[in-house]
C-alpha cells in the first residue's frame, strides 16, 4: 500500500511543473527505495519532507529571526562595552571582525552577522496529502489569476455601490479622482517579481486593461489603496543644469567659474567678461599649451557656437589625462561657465548641441584571457 | 584697410614707405632685389609662399620699423650697435630681420647675412682639422655654401672693395694685397679645403675696412639664431667626444665679429628657439636663450621684441590672403570665419599661415 501511495505521489509530482528540485530527487530516491524494499514508510517521515519546505520562510519565522538578531546585537554590544541602544550595523561588523579575526582573502567568506532578506521565491504549493493550497493552482499562474479575480470582484463591488447610490439618488460624477500624474504602472518585470511567477505579455496587457477599466468608473477612489499598490512613483525630473552664478570682481568685471571632467582629466575655468579674447592655460599661452589645432578647435567650439568669440577672457587650469581629454574637459567647463551669460533658449540650444553632456566614456578594463579589453589572443587552429 | 605699395627701384620711394603711417600694410619687393638678396635666410614656408604668389611681400611691422629708424639715425663713427629680435616661436623675427636687411641693401651696404647659425653647429658631415690653427676644426661644406650665397648677394660691391692684407693659403697659393674681394671669395669657393679660413679672412677684412674713416661702404652683419654661438653643439669628434664651440673656426670668427670693437656698421640678430639645441621649448627671452656667457658678450645690445599680430596687422594679413585668393573656403570670407581664424591661430603669424594653408 505504501508503495502504491508513493508511486502515485511520484507520478503526481511528475505531472505538475512546480516542484522544488530537491524534493523531486528525494522523493524519487525514496520511491525507488520503497519500490525495491517494500517497507512501509511512516507517514511521519513523509510529512517531514513535505512540510519542511513551506515552513522555512513564513512571516512568523522571519519575525522570530529578526527578534533573535536584535537580542544577539544587544548581547554583542554588552560584550564590547558599548551602548546597546545605538549599536549600528557598522559597529556589529567591527566587533565581529575583532572577535573572530579571519585570514581568508575572500571577504564574503569571513564571519558575518547581518540580516539578509532574500527575495521571495516559491514555496511549495501543496500540502502533505499532495493537494495544492490554492484553488487556482492548476491554471499554472495561480497568483496572476487570483489577482485578476480580485480586481474583477472589486469592479463588481464598485458597480454595486454605484447602483446603490443611484437608487438613493446620491449618484454624482465628480467624486475625488485618484491622482495618477506622479506615478506609473508597474512594468511587466516588476509585476513578475511581485507575483513570483512569469507572465506573458498578453497577460500583462489584460491586467493593465482591467486596471484602466477600474479607474474609469466614477467611484474608484474606494479602491485607491489597492490601485496605488500597483503603481510606482515616476523618477524625479532630470536634474536641471546648475547654472554657475556670475560674480563681479573688484574691477566690476563679471566672471563665472566652473569645472569639467573627462576621462581622468579635471579642469576649472574662470570666464571673464572683458573685451579681449585672450586665453591662459595653466599659466601658459594656449597656443603653447595646445600646439595641435584639434585641441584648440575643441576649446573654440562653445564660444563659436554662440557667436561670442572675442568677448571673453579665459583663465583655465587643467590636470591629469592626456592632450585630448584635457581639451574635452576644458570644453565642458567653458560651456558650463558660459551658461550664466546666456538666456534660456540659448542654454537649451547648447544642451541640444551636446556641449553640456559630460562624456561617459572611460577606459575599459582589460580582461584576463584576452590581450586587451576587446582584442583576443591570436587564434591558432592547432 | 590694406594697400599694396609698389616699390620702384628708386630707394627714395622705398624710404617713404617706411614710416609709421604704413604700419600694417604690405609692400612688394621688386624681383630684381629679391633674387640676389635672399638666396638664403628666409623661412622655408615663406619661400614657398613667394613661389606660389610669384611675389615677395613684407608687412610693415613696428619692430622692423624701429630698427630701421635707428639705423637711419645711428652715428657710424661709434662702435657698431647690436640689435636683437626676440619673441615667441613664429612671431616673425626672421622676417623682421630680412626686412631690415633689405633696407640696408637698398642703402648700398655690404650685407653679411648668415641664415641660421644653428646650421653651423649641428649635422656636420665633414670636419677637417684646420690648416691655420691645428686645435680647431673646419667645416668646408657649410663654408662654401655660405660663400656662394654671399657672392650672389654682394656681387656689385665685391669688385670695388680691395683686400688690405696678404693671405697665404697653402705653399703655392696666396692672395696679395689690393686684390678685389671677389677674388678672395672665388678662391674660397674653388678651394674647398681652405674655405673656412677664407670666411674668417673675409670677416676680418671687412671689419677692418669699415672701421676706417675713409671707407665708402658700411657693413651690416645679420645673424639669425645667434644663440647658437653660445650654446652647445651636437657635432662629435671621431672619438665620440663633443666638439667645443671654440674649436670651430666658423663660430670663432663669427664671435669675433659679434664684438662691437669695429665701427661703421650695424649688427642685427635674432634669437631662435626652434633650431637651438638643449633649450626648453618655452624659452624665448634673451637671457634664457643666450645663456650667461652669451648675454655678457652681447651685453650692450638693443632688444626688440617681436609680438604676435595686433588686431590691425591680423586684419591686414587676412585681407592679403583674401586678395591673393588663398582662402578658398566660403566661410573664411565671413566675419565669423575671421574671428575663428584669429582665435585658432591666436594671432601668431606662422600659425595663421599654417591654418590658411589648407583652407
Amino acid at each position: 500500500m505504501a508503495a502504491s501511495c508513493v508511486r502515485t505521489v511520484g507520478s503526481f509530482l511528475g505531472k505538475c511543473g512546480n516542484c522544488s528540485s530537491s524534493l523531486n530527487t528525494v522523493t524519487s530516491q525514496l520511491s525507488r527505495q520503497v519500490l525495491s524494499r517494500q517497507i512501509c514508510v511512516s507517514t511521519a517521515l513523509k510529512k517531514n519532507l513535505a512540510a519542511g519546505g513551506p515552513e522555512k520562510f513564513t512571516v512568523e519565522f522571519i519575525q522570530k529571526q529578526v527578534e533573535e538578531f536584535d537580542i544577539g546585537k544587544r548581547h554583542l554590544a554588552n560584550m564590547m562595552g558599548e551602548d546597546p541602544e545605538n549599536f549600528t550595523q557598522e559597529d556589529i561588523d567591527r566587533s565581529i571582525a575583532y572577535l573572530f579575526p579571519s585570514g581568508l582573502f575572500e571577504k564574503k567568506a569571513r564571519p558575518l552577522m547581518k540580516l539578509i532578506f532574500f527575495p521571495l521565491h516559491e514555496a511549495v504549493q501543496w500540502g502533505a496529502d499532495g493537494r495544492p493550497f490554492h484553488f487556482l493552482f492548476y491554471t499554472g499562474k495561480q497568483s496572476y489569476y487570483s489577482l485578476m479575480h480580485k480586481l474583477y470582484s472589486k469592479i463588481l463591488n464598485i458597480e454595486k455601490h454605484q447602483d446603490r447610490m443611484r437608487a438613493k439618488g446620491l449618484f454624482s460624477q465628480d467624486t475625488k479622482e485618484i491622482s495618477l500624474d506622479t506615478s506609473r504602472w508597474l512594468t511587466k518585470e516588476e509585476l513578475e517579481v511581485l507575483l513570483v511567477e512569469t507572465i506573458s505579455s498578453n497577460n500583462y496587457d489584460r491586467f493593465i486593461q482591467l486596471m484602466e477599466r477600474l479607474l474609469s468608473m466614477p467611484y474608484c477612489n474606494m479602491e485607491e489603496e489597492f490601485v496605488l499598490h500597483y503603481r510606482r512613483p515616476l523618477e524625479a525630473r532630470s536634474k536641471k543644469q546648475m547654472v554657475p552664478v556670475p560674480e563681479r570682481d573688484d574691477k566690476g568685471v563679471a566672471f563665472s567659474t566652473s569645472d569639467g571632467r573627462r576621462k581622468t582629466s579635471n579642469s576649472s575655468v574662470v570666464l571673464r567678461d572683458c573685451g579681449s579674447g585672450r586665453i591662459t592655460v595653466n599659466g601658459q599661452e594656449y597656443l603653447h599649451y595646445f600646439p595641435v589645432l584639434q585641441d584648440r578647435e575643441q576649446l573654440m567650439f562653445p564660444l563659436q557656437f554662440m557667436g561670442l568669440l572675442g568677448r571673453f577672457d579665459l583663465q583655465c587650469t587643467v590636470s591629469g589625462g592626456g592632450r585630448s581629454s584635457q581639451a574635452g574637459a576644458l570644453r565642458l567647463a567653458i560651456s558650463r561657465a558660459l551658461l550664466s551669460f546666456l538666456s534660456e533658449g540659448e542654454q537649451e540650444t547648447m544642451r541640444q548641441a551636446g556641449l553640456l553632456t559630460p562624456d561617459p566614456r572611460v577606459r575599459e578594463r582589460k580582461k584576463p584571457g584576452q590581450e586587451g579589453a576587446r582584442r583576443k589572443f591570436t587564434w591558432k587552429k592547432r | 584697410y590694406f594697400t599694396m605699395l609698389n616699390l620702384t627701384s628708386a630707394s627714395a620711394s622705398f624710404q617713404a614707405c617706411q614710416s609709421e603711417k604704413h604700419l600694417g600694410q604690405f609692400y612688394t619687393l621688386p624681383s630684381a632685389h629679391f633674387r640676389p638678396l635672399f638666396p638664403h635666410g628666409l623661412p622655408y614656408r615663406y619661400q614657398q609662399q613667394v613661389k606660389t604668389f610669384n611675389e615677395a611681400c613684407f608687412m610693415v611691422r613696428p619692430p622692423a620699423l624701429e630698427v630701421i629708424s635707428y639705423l637711419k639715425k645711428a652715428d657710424y663713427s661709434k662702435p657698431a650697435l647690436r640689435y636683437l629680435f626676440y619673441g615667441v616661436k613664429g612671431s616673425g623675427k626672421t622676417m623682421s630681420l630680412c626686412h631690415a636687411v633689405h633696407f640696408c641693401y637698398t642703402q648700398g651696404w655690404v650685407v653679411l647675412h648668415i641664415p641660421d647659425a644653428h646650421l653651423w653647429v649641428k649635422n656636420c658631415k665633414e670636419l677637417l682639422p684646420s690648416s691655420y690653427n691645428s686645435a680647431r676644426f673646419d667645416q668646408p661644406l657649410q663654408a662654401t655654401t655660405w660663400l656662394r650665397n654671399f657672392r650672389t648677394t654682394n656681387e656689385h660691391l665685391l669688385s670695388q672693395i680691395k683686400t688690405k692684407r696678404r693671405y697665404v693659403w697653402t705653399k703655392r697659393e696666396s692672395t696679395d694685397e689690393g686684390r678685389p674681394l671677389g677674388e678672395l671669395v672665388n678662391q674660397g669657393i674653388s678651394r674647398v679645403k681652405s674655405s673656412s679660413d677664407v670666411v674668417g679672412a673675409l670677416m676680418k677684412d671687412l671689419r677692418l675696412q669699415s672701421s676706417q674713416p675713409g671707407a665708402d661702404f658700411r657693413l651690416v652683419v645679420a645673424v639669425d639664431g645667434v644663440n647658437a654661438l653660445w650654446g652647445r653643439s651636437t657635432i662629435k669628434k671621431e672619438n665620440k667626444s663633443a666638439v667645443d664651440l671654440e674649436e670651430l673656426t666658423l663660430i670663432h670668427n663669427l664671435k669675433k665679429l659679434m664684438k662691437n670693437d669695429w665701427t661703421g656698421g650695424a649688427i642685427i640678430t635674432t634669437l631662435s628657439q626652434t633650431g637651438s639645441l638643449y633649450t626648453p621649448k618655452s624659452a624665448y627671452l634673451p637671457q634664457e636663450l643666450l645663456g650667461e656667457t652669451g648675454f655678457d658678450s652681447m651685453d650692450p645690445f638693443i632688444p626688440v621684441s617681436v609680438p604676435n599680430y595686433s588686431e590691425k596687422e591680423f586684419e591686414s594679413a587676412y585681407l592679403y590672403y583674401l586678395d591673393r585668393k588663398w582662402l578658398q573656403h566660403p566661410q573664411s570670407r565671413t566675419e565669423d570665419g575671421k574671428k575663428e581664424l584669429s582665435f585658432l591661430s591666436s594671432k601668431n603669424p606662422s600659425m595663421l599661415d599654417r591654418i590658411c594653408g589648407f583652407l
